[in-house]
């Protein structure tokens, strides 16, 4: 019985493949959808409390947006 | 065409030689940094310093008309005495409800025209020149005039309204009355804007190729259907991004609403950057306006962020 043909192994060490949940698209979005919302508390005419938080929001979601701009597609 | 060799040995022979021994030992790369360092140098000066500047002053008591008082290290008081203050709050609900109507009367009047101006009628070219006129107005200018236009007693904005309505002309106030000032404002950006975002919208309805709506012709596609299935959604991306880049601004508008309101009557057309000014340059309270300066950054930074992924999915199409 002749032997099946072996896979040849992949030359250096096994690329760490990138985690799918942190993939640029998907973290962008949120990113995005962070910067809308902060920017909608912070003209909302309802409630303070959420005007009083909108900046942390929005701060978050373009320092997020700055970094996994970054990331791999 | 002189010869490039020629050229070359000509710059050779008039440059010194102490600068051509100088530079004969650098780099590629060297030479390239060398070219951009002015560049640099002066986008460092221009814009990176004032910002960090601004940052540092956000946390500080500094106030520039005593410039003499110890300046002491405040943390984040004044992101706080903002983020709660009820008046910085009105001037956030006055900025979104300009900016919510200048981009919604803006978007449906420019697309409107931009929709006609695309059926290449006689003379469009023409009309197109006339319809541009306000974009190229000076915002000062503009601001001028509509003072004058909306004038109750010699205004001719009153008196059409009149001549539609059967109301006295000057039984109103645009600018006077705390009900009318908030809608003066948005007519007069909507008036000077919309040109700019038919350009944008027609830019956007040529890109669409016509074999498409030939394809819906022998489908027999309804024009009003072609309209939904074809028109709308390519040219999307184009509305959206003309509402991203007018929002932005209008988050930012100044000038114009300073000269036809001045923020008033009260504080009903006292937008965002009305405020900070006044907090900057009429109660001097530099740290807090810088703080405020920073939260504005912040948000038309995000924006901006939006902005740039918009134009990203317009460029792949």
């Amino acid at each position: 019985m002749s032997a099946l043909p072996q896979s040849t192994p992949s030359k250096g060490a096994p690329q760490k493949r990138w985690p799918r949940w942190a993939r640029r698209n998907l973290m962008e979005n949120i990113a995005v959808a962070l910067i809308a919302i902060g920017v909608l508390m912070l003209v909302q005419p309802f409630t303070i409390t959420l005007y009083g938080w909108s900046f942390t929001v929005v701060l978050v979601g373009t320092v997020m947006f700055t970094i996994v701009s970054k990331f791999p597609e | 065409m002189p010869d490039i060799n020629a050229v070359a040995d000509r710059v050779a022979s008039a440059t010194p030689p102490s600068v051509a021994r100088a530079i004969r030992g650098l780099s590629d790369c060297s030479i390239a940094w060398l070219f951009v360092a002015p560049t640099i140098v002066l986008l460092l000066a221009i814009n990176i310093f004032p910002l960090i500047w601004t940052i540092h002053l956000s946390f500080t008591n500094y106030a520039s008309n005593r410039p003499n008082r110890p300046v002491v290290n405040v943390g984040l008081k004044w992101y706080q005495d903002i983020l709660s203050s009820p008046e910085v709050w009105a001037a956030m609900q006055a900025t979104a409800h300009f900016v919510f109507w200048t981009i919604f009367f803006q978007t449906l009047i420019g697309f409107t025209l931009a929709y006609l101006v695309d059926r290449k009628f006689r003379g469009h070219a023409f009309w197109t020149t006339i319809i541009l006129i306000p974009m190229m107005l000076s915002p000062a200018v503009v601001g001028n005039f509509w003072k004058f236009l909306y004038q109750p007693q010699i205004g001719l904005f009153n008196y059409i309204v009149s001549f539609f309505t059967g109301l006295p002309p000057s039984s109103f106030e645009m600018l006077g009355s705390v009900t009318l000032a908030p809608w003066a404002i948005v007519i007069v950006d909507t008036w000077m804007w919309t040109p700019y975002v038919m350009l944008i919208c027609l830019a956007g309805l040529r890109s669409i190729p016509d074999y498409i709506y030939e394809a819906a012709e022998v489908d027999r596609a309804s024009k009003w259907r072609q309209f939904w299935s074809i028109t709308l959604p390519m040219a999307l991306p184009f509305i959206m991004l003309a509402v991203l880049f007018r929002g932005i601004e209008n988050f930012k508008m100044f000038d114009m609403v300073m000269l036809l309101t001045g923020g008033g009557p009260g504080s009903t057309t006292e937008l965002a950057s009305i405020t900070l000014k006044r907090q900057a340059f009429e109660a001097y309270r530099t740290g807090y306006s810088s703080a405020f300066a920073i939260i504005l950054f912040v948000v038309v930074f995000g924006l901006a962020n939006i902005y740039v992924r918009a134009l990203n999915k317009v460029k792949q199409r």
